[in-house]
């Protein structure tokens, strides 16, 4: 009695195992099924959805001018503080002081992507961009400035 | 320095050594580095043979003071920290954050709204239980089911990334509703999911739950009393696998919950195997509350209208919800100002951790990693 308990035992368990094994078996013949993607080579095929979150940046048009009005409110909502806007006064032609901003730094080392900033903002300045290879040799590279230098708010901005 | 080396000794003090040293006992580390610990995860285990007669977990290395950092943080801003908790279940986790403060502002969430953040919660749970289901078995071993778990994980994350454009800290729930409106290929991508997953489930238990070498190692193995369970404060799967009845979505509905059909989950066998059917099998009960509710999303806004600047009323408020683990309950102390005066977070991971002792206790090393594996544990869950 006891051996063919131990035998029965010992045929299930090669069963059982045999039954795992099948499944194997079949991804190796059925190469369809495999959804390995061989990431630093499909790098031109990757797409990323428009809403995914690599990081900050402020879209320009092509005459050079951007949409922020440094009313500070990204930085207010950034629980980090990756996001620092300094502004200036500019004298317009009528002789009057406009606010404007001087640079928008921005800590990417800071950043959690959390996407408050975007909301925040009131005129649409700053958006998600979906770059994620973020490497760099040197900490001072991911201090970024974001407005491009000479650029101006557009018109009809306020 | 002295505490460094009485961390690289393992024995938190000089008694349990000496007492060691008399009988003859083993004390080893388990951890912080052990590929089975998922995380800096500790454990001091002290053996007589091969015997355990006492496992000692030592908290705090990945301890980022988060509850500390919540009282610095605006209701809007503090919410993405709680991500970084139990990051399996982050969206549970913001939900649970995103409620308590909903009830500090008493503000009604359009029904929309609480539609999409149940179905994230429950796409979310099947993620992190599938996680775990890969991550187990290769505990015990068992290699390809890491892969084949993952290759489904994989439709939730896309599906996650196209909405909430994060993988796992996506940071989607905010007080008065979700960040934005779903993604226009929401519904017809979770629908595609669903008949991948009815497709795969089943290789599931061919892959690991018929077989005997896992049986053998399952059951019998970390047996916990229902008595035990609720008296260590066990909650989520541990205590269902024990025959508690503990389901905050069955017992205290939140959202739309009460008005969907699903069974709580119960085993009452008690030990790893009866928690491992409770995982497998919650899987389908989330299944069947997607379904149910992804042709049904209604129309109308997915956020009420807030101000800018959220003040909760002088006063204190509690709200739990069910993550992947267990009971997560969000205590907020608020002074009437901008930011919370105390944040307390009441994890799953911590409770459940308490009871490996007792379960441990008596046999062997090698089982030491089955109990683990079937408690799920998230390290920084339990750490904060």
């Amino acid at each position: 009695m006891f051996i063919i308990n131990y035998l029965k035992e010992v045929f299930g368990a090669v069963k059982s195992l045999a039954t795992g094994l099948r499944r194997t078996m079949y991804y190796f013949t059925h190469h369809k099924e495999i959804i390995t993607q061989q990431y630093p080579d499909n790098r031109e095929t990757l797409n990323f959805p428009e809403r995914f979150k690599g990081e900050v940046v402020m879209p320009h048009d092509e005459n050079n001018e951007h949409r922020c009005t440094g009313c500070t409110a990204c930085e207010l909502a950034c629980p980090n503080g990756s996001l620092k806007v300094i502004t200036q006064f500019n004298v317009t032609a009528e002789g009057k002081k406009k606010k404007a901003i001087d640079k928008l730094v921005y800590h990417l080392e800071l950043c959690t992507m959390c996407n408050l900033c975007i909301v925040a903002c009131p005129s649409d300045a700053i958006k998600m961009a979906q770059t994620f290879e973020h490497s760099v040799y040197d900490r001072s590279e991911l201090t970024k400035i974001l407005n491009k230098p000479g650029s101006k708010i557009m018109e009809g901005v306020e | 320095m002295y505490r460094e080396n009485e961390i690289m000794d393992g024995i938190a003090d000089e008694k349990a050594r000496r007492e060691a040293d008399e009988t003859g006992d083993l004390i080893i580390n388990m951890g912080p580095q052990h590929p089975a610990t998922h995380g800096v995860l500790h454990l001091v285990v002290t053996l007589n043979g091969e015997t355990i007669k006492k496992v000692e977990p030592h908290l705090g290395y990945i301890h980022r003071s988060i509850e500390k950092m919540c009282e610095s943080l605006t209701y809007r801003q503090f919410i993405y920290v709680t991500s970084r908790m139990d990051y399996l279940s982050a969206h549970i986790n913001n939900h649970a954050c995103a409620l308590c403060v909903e009830k500090g502002l008493q503000l009604e969430i359009p029904e929309r709204a609480q539609v999409i953040r149940v179905l994230m919660d429950e796409l979310t749970r099947i993620a992190s239980h599938e996680l775990w289901w890969g991550a187990m078995a290769m505990d015990l071993g068992a290699f390809t089911p890491f892969f084949h778990a993952f290759r489904e994980r994989e439709t939730i994350n896309d599906i996650m990334e196209e909405t909430c454009g994060a993988r796992l800290t996506m940071n989607y729930m905010v007080p008065g509703g979700v960040m934005a409106d779903i993604h226009p290929n929401f519904q017809k991508r979770v629908k595609d999911f669903l008949i991948l997953y009815k497709r795969k489930i089943k290789e599931y238990d061919e892959l690991v739950t018929g077989n005997i070498i896992f049986q053998n190692r399952m059951k019998g193995v970390g047996y916990l009393s229902a008595e035990d369970a609720i008296s260590y404060g066990c909650t989520g799967p541990t205590a269902r696998g024990s025959g508690v009845s503990c389901d905050i979505r069955k017992l205290y509905p939140y959202e739309v919950y009460n008005k969907l059909s699903f069974d709580e989950i119960l085993e009452t066998e008690g030990d790893s195997f009866a928690r491992y059917m409770v995982r497998l099998r919650e899987m389908n009960e989330s299944i069947k509350i997607i379904e149910q509710l992804i042709d049904n999303i209604p129309e109308g806004d997915f956020q009420a209208k807030t101000k800018a600047v959220l003040k909760l009323p002088k006063g204190e408020f509690y709200t739990r919800v069910e993550t992947a683990r267990g009971e997560l309950g969000v205590y907020i102390v608020s002074e009437g100002g901008m930011t919370p005066y105390r944040i307390k977070f009441r994890s799953p991971g911590f409770s459940n951790l308490s009871a490996l002792d007792h379960m441990a206790r008596g046999s062997k090393l090698g089982d030491l990693v089955a109990m683990m594996g079937t408690l799920d544990l998230v390290i920084p869950d339990i750490d904060r």
